[in-house]
């Protein structure tokens, strides 16, 4: 056996051993107690797999010149990464997450092309199957990098998230996937390169269109999409180059990605097919109701000062609204000082609260409120009924209730947390818009609801001074 | 439109329909309001208190003769003559318990309105008298139980010795035996509470009780099924109230039925078996009660000392409090009635609760309405229920879905692998089995670790760079086209570098903020 023999062998039992690795990591994070033992299996894994493959690539007698600018690539992206890593707010998670998905796309648009350009030995049998993988991976790359993209300029707010409705949109959809199909046999039959740039241009668009088409509302489902999207071209990547390590990376990813699209659908009541073809805040006709045009009661700090000081129990049900005001420090605060004082304080969790699965725990987590009294939806929902406050801060159709008794809502059936149950409900809120469903809320017009207008972080400051004030 | 508030004239009532707060939420609501001379001084409010929230305090005669008479008990035949046509009287009238009433109602010209007869859905539920009663007489009964038990209900260790908490048992956790409950813990007793609905446990937890299941035998049936029969279930929760009698110093029992007799759930054994001192509250003494002995609207002692009460005014015994929550009661249902807010009453019949309290309008008899299809009992189980069927047709539609699509890929795949050549169906196998595998681990993930769970797939996605770094590898000389597939590795290598190093980093940071209640 030959030293190269030896290597090569060394570094495929490196893959495997890498792809153990990364399924650790992820079965480490299902639990918050092995969960930061799972980062490092993860870390372990990709190390290994990086290390293996400059290995082979010394075997392969690689140019120096193009090795020494791998590492120095991986050195400023290693920078790069550091530091955004470091730097980014909890609050901008979303953006954050949906624009690193874009990097993994595009990176598989460019194998893709790589794999046209410099396709290697390949068997004469295998040149069909080369092609048609070079054209998946470079489709599933391309619709995930616009697709991040866009969902990166809305949740960032660099664009409208209002879905974009184009006249026959479902169809354009349709005749993207034929036309990519279509130029899929025909690059198969007969490789032009000009066939690789028009099926490039077609997923570029779809992916843009696709999400551009679906609301911010729809966020956590599309975040977790994309998630899904660029562990398949991951793995189409590991197909066109004949790499396992990449297959099962890929798929792991993939996999995890749509369980996480099915919960969030299912948190929303809605088809996974509907929310990634969009039109949830079109279809979305207001039925007025007589009850939605009641009275609202105002309240003011002071008073919920007063009812928080007197209460038993508390239950604080955050949405998006607690992130973009960034009250979840005031929140913590309070929720200490009621918890020092004996109240016994809890967060209900919707599932689709914020625009990222989970988004509102790592917020919570990260201004120090224990992970033990964040409670998700079907833990705490039966206990609304024997709660003295509710704090709605920054929730709206998470928290309508509608949803449970309107047969007629567009948002009928979904399952949401049932605040109004409790004895008293406090309304966070900037205005009296609507939520991102754009269904009125009747929550805000029961007798048992009262408004808090104003920004959420000042408004909750304001409910700790004048909890100072309130005697034990 | 004018308010009237009568004085209640039944025997042993304290009660009266609206407060000082409530009239002056009415007045809010548009309506001018008269009250008869002296109608709340048995529950502690003077007419001046009255007068000041804006109510014009007036005769017996006036009261009666207001556009709308709120009121507590159903009126009697002298009360109804007194009514102007075309008036609205609300009270508390039973419909389903006297039809006899229901007829003289709908034989005058009035509009009739039974409160009590509010429907059980959420929405109403701020008009709900009978929960509002339900919850006083729970919180009476401890009270009522306290005054009679001879000792402290809360532990102490004092210098003249210890002294143990006394044991309460409420049977039934509905409005009642919650606020009972609540009552009792609150006063330092060590409570239990036992109901057939297993639902209710957590409810009863987190009011500071604890919940006693019923803990059937389960039999073995010939169908290899296991099936638990009710007379078993009976007849160890009979067992389970028996060796509570044995041990507990106090028992309420709150188990009604609207409109039948109450079951009997202690037996006079059971009474028999209780420690002299102790008490029992019957909250359905007045449907026959729950325990034996019970004689209604009386207290009782037993031969062995244990004492019975079967109050059934334990409402009236909280005057001020009775009136405020069925005045706010009230005020709720005007403004549901109110929808102007400009003291005009307007019914709308399209309204399934309006229309299910409506007994009599105008001589025409509207009891008993039509079945109200939202039904949701007062706990939350049905409701969620409810939540449940509406999605049944996108269920049903993706019932045969997903053997479908699962058949499909499992064609697909064969096919694949039996078909292309070599390399291929390795690489499909591997394929497969990582994504079984991932679904299985991602299933297992709690939910608060959605986004760690995301950013840490992202950086493993990141291991994409091993294929563009092989590809560099292809790149053999330092020319084109060599030097474009070596620019593009290497742009692809830059940008998922990023995403490795800052995917596992920012995993980590948000890992790091998670931190458990105890390790302050």
């Amino acid at each position: 056996m030959s030293v190269n023999e030896i290597l090569a062998g060394v570094s495929t039992g490196a893959f495997i051993v890498a792809a153990l690795l990364f399924i650790l990591s992820l079965g480490g994070l299902s639990r918050h107690e092995t969960s930061r033992a799972g980062v490092w299996y993860g870390i372990a894994g990709m190390a290994l797999a990086i290390l293996a493959t400059f290995l082979s690539l010394s075997v392969a007698a690689a140019p120096w010149p193009y090795v020494a600018l791998a590492v120095a690539a991986i050195v400023v992206g290693a920078a790069i990464g550091l530091w955004r890593a470091a730097r980014v707010r909890m609050t901008g998670m979303p953006q954050f997450i949906a624009l690193m998905h874009s990097f993994v796309g595009l990176a598989a648009v460019l194998i893709g092309w790589n794999g046209y350009l410099a396709p290697g030995e390949i068997a004469h049998e295998l040149e069909g199957i080369h092609r048609g993988e070079i054209f998946i991976g470079v489709f599933i790359g391309a619709v995930t990098f616009t697709g991040s993209i866009v969902a990166f300029l809305k949740l960032s707010e660099r664009m409208k998230s209002a879905p974009l409705v184009l006249p026959g949109r479902n169809w354009l959809n349709l005749i993207a996937v034929l036309a990519f199909v279509a130029c899929t046999v025909w690059f198969i039959i007969d490789p032009h390169w000009w066939l690789l740039v028009v099926v490039t241009v077609i997923a570029l668009l779809l992916g843009w269109h696709l999400v551009a088409s679906i609301g911010g509302g729809d966020m956590p489902v599309v975040i977790s999409m994309l998630n899904s999207y660029s562990g398949w071209a991951a793995a189409a990547s590991g197909f066109l180059l004949g790499n396992d390590l990449l297959i099962i990376a890929g798929a792991l990813v993939g996999a995890s990605g749509a369980y996480l699209s099915y919960v969030m659908c299912r948190a929303m009541n809605r088809s996974f097919i509907s929310v990634i073809l969009g039109g949830y805040g079109i279809a979305a006709p207001s039925k007025r109701d007589a009850e939605e045009e009641g009275e609202i009661r105002e309240a003011s700090a002071a008073e919920v000062a007063a009812a928080l000081a007197e209460a038993r129990s508390v239950i604080i049900a955050p949405g998006y609204g607690m992130a973009v005001a960034q009250a979840q420090y005031p929140v913590a605060e309070l929720t200490r000082i009621l918890r020092d004082r004996g109240v016994d304080v809890r967060f209900g969790i919707h599932p689709v609260a914020g625009r990222l699965p989970g988004h509102m725990n790592v917020l919570l987590a990260e201004a120090k409120v224990p992970y033990d009294i964040v409670l998700e939806l079907d833990e705490i929902n039966d206990d609304f009924a024997s709660t003295s406050v509710v704090l709605v801060i920054g929730a709206n159709d998470t928290v309508n209730p509608a949803a449970a008794e309107e047969p007629g809502s567009p948002i009928a059936g979904m399952p949401v947390l049932h605040v109004w149950e409790a004895e008293e409900v406090v309304v966070f809120k900037r205005s009296m818009a609507s939520g991102y469903a754009g269904v009125p809320n009747p929550l805000f017009h029961r007798p048992n609801t009262r408004m808090l207008f104003g920004d959420a972080k000042e408004r909750v400051e304001d409910i700790v001074r004048a909890l100072a004030e309130v005697r034990v | 439109m004018r308010i009237g508030i009568p004085t209640e004239r039944a025997e042993g009532e304290t009660r009266v329909a609206a407060t000082p707060a409530t009239t002056a939420q009415l007045i809010k609501l548009g309506y001018d309001v008269v009250i008869e001379q002296g109608a709340g001084a048995r529950s502690s409010f003077p007419d001046a208190e009255y007068a000041a929230a804006g109510a014009t305090v007036v005769s017996t005669d006036e009261a009666w003769a207001a556009d709308v008479v709120l009121k507590l008990a159903a009126p009697t035949d002298a009360e109804l003559a007194k009514l102007k046509d075309g008036a609205t009287i609300v009270a508390m009238l039973s419909p389903a318990l006297n039809p006899a009433l229901v007829d003289r109602l709908a034989a005058l010209p009035i509009t009739a309105l039974a409160i009590d007869a509010v429907p059980r859905i959420s929405r109403a539920q701020s008009m709900d008298v009978l929960s509002s009663t339900a919850n006083i007489a729970g919180y009476r009964a401890v009270v009522e139980a306290a005054h009679e038990f001879g000792r402290f209900f809360t532990g102490q260790v004092t210098a003249a010795g210890k002294v143990p908490p006394a044991k309460v048992l409420v049977a039934g956790a509905g409005v009642a035996g919650l606020a009972a409950i609540g009552a009792a813990s609150s006063l330092g007793a060590v409570v239990r509470a036992t109901d057939p609905r297993p639902e209710v446990a957590d409810q009863v937890k987190s009011i500071g009780g604890t919940y006693l299941p019923v803990d059937v035998e389960v039999e073995q049936s010939a169908d290899g099924y296991a099936k638990a029969t009710s007379e078993a279930y009976d007849k160890r929760a009979a067992e389970i109230y028996s060796e509570q009698a044995a041990e507990v110093d106090i028992i309420i029992t709150t188990a009604n039925i609207p409109g039948r007799t109450a079951p009997v759930l202690l037996t006079a054994a059971d009474v028999a078996r209780m420690k002299p001192g102790s008490v029992i509250v019957d909250l359905a003494a007045a449907n026959g009660g729950n325990v034996e002995g019970t004689v209604p609207g009386e207290k009782i002692v037993t031969s062995n000392g244990v004492t019975i009460i079967g109050y059934t005014d334990l409402a009236r015994r909280l005057p001020a409090q009775a009136s405020q929550l069925y005045g706010q009661n009230l005020v709720n249902l005007m403004k549901l009635l109110t929808p102007g807010k400009d003291g005009v009453l307007v019914l709308d019949h399209e309204d399934i609760v309006q229309r299910a309290i409506t007994v009599a309008r105008g001589g025409e008899k509207l009891w008993p309405p039509p079945p109200v299809s939202v039904s949701a009992a007062p706990t939350t189980a049905p409701e969620r229920a409810k939540a449940d069927d509406r999605p049944a047709p996108a269920k049903a539609r993706r019932r045969w879905l997903a053997p479908l699509v699962t058949a499909l890929g499992a064609v697909v795949l064969l096919t694949a692998i039996a078909v292309a050549p070599d390399p291929l169906p390795r690489h499909l196998t591997v394929f497969a089995l990582a994504v079984a595998t991932g679904f299985l681990v991602i299933g297992a993930v709690h939910h608060a670790l959605h986004t760690p769970l995301m950013s840490v797939t992202n950086a493993i996605s990141g291991v994409i760079v091993v294929g563009a770094l092989v590809q560099i590898a292809t790149a053999t000389e330092l020319a084109l086209p060599h030097l474009l597939v070596a620019i593009l590795a290497l742009t692809a290598v830059l940008l998922v570098s990023i995403n490795i190093f800052g995917g596992f980093a920012v995993t980590r940071r948000m890992l790091g903020m998670f931190r458990k209640a105890d390790t302050k």
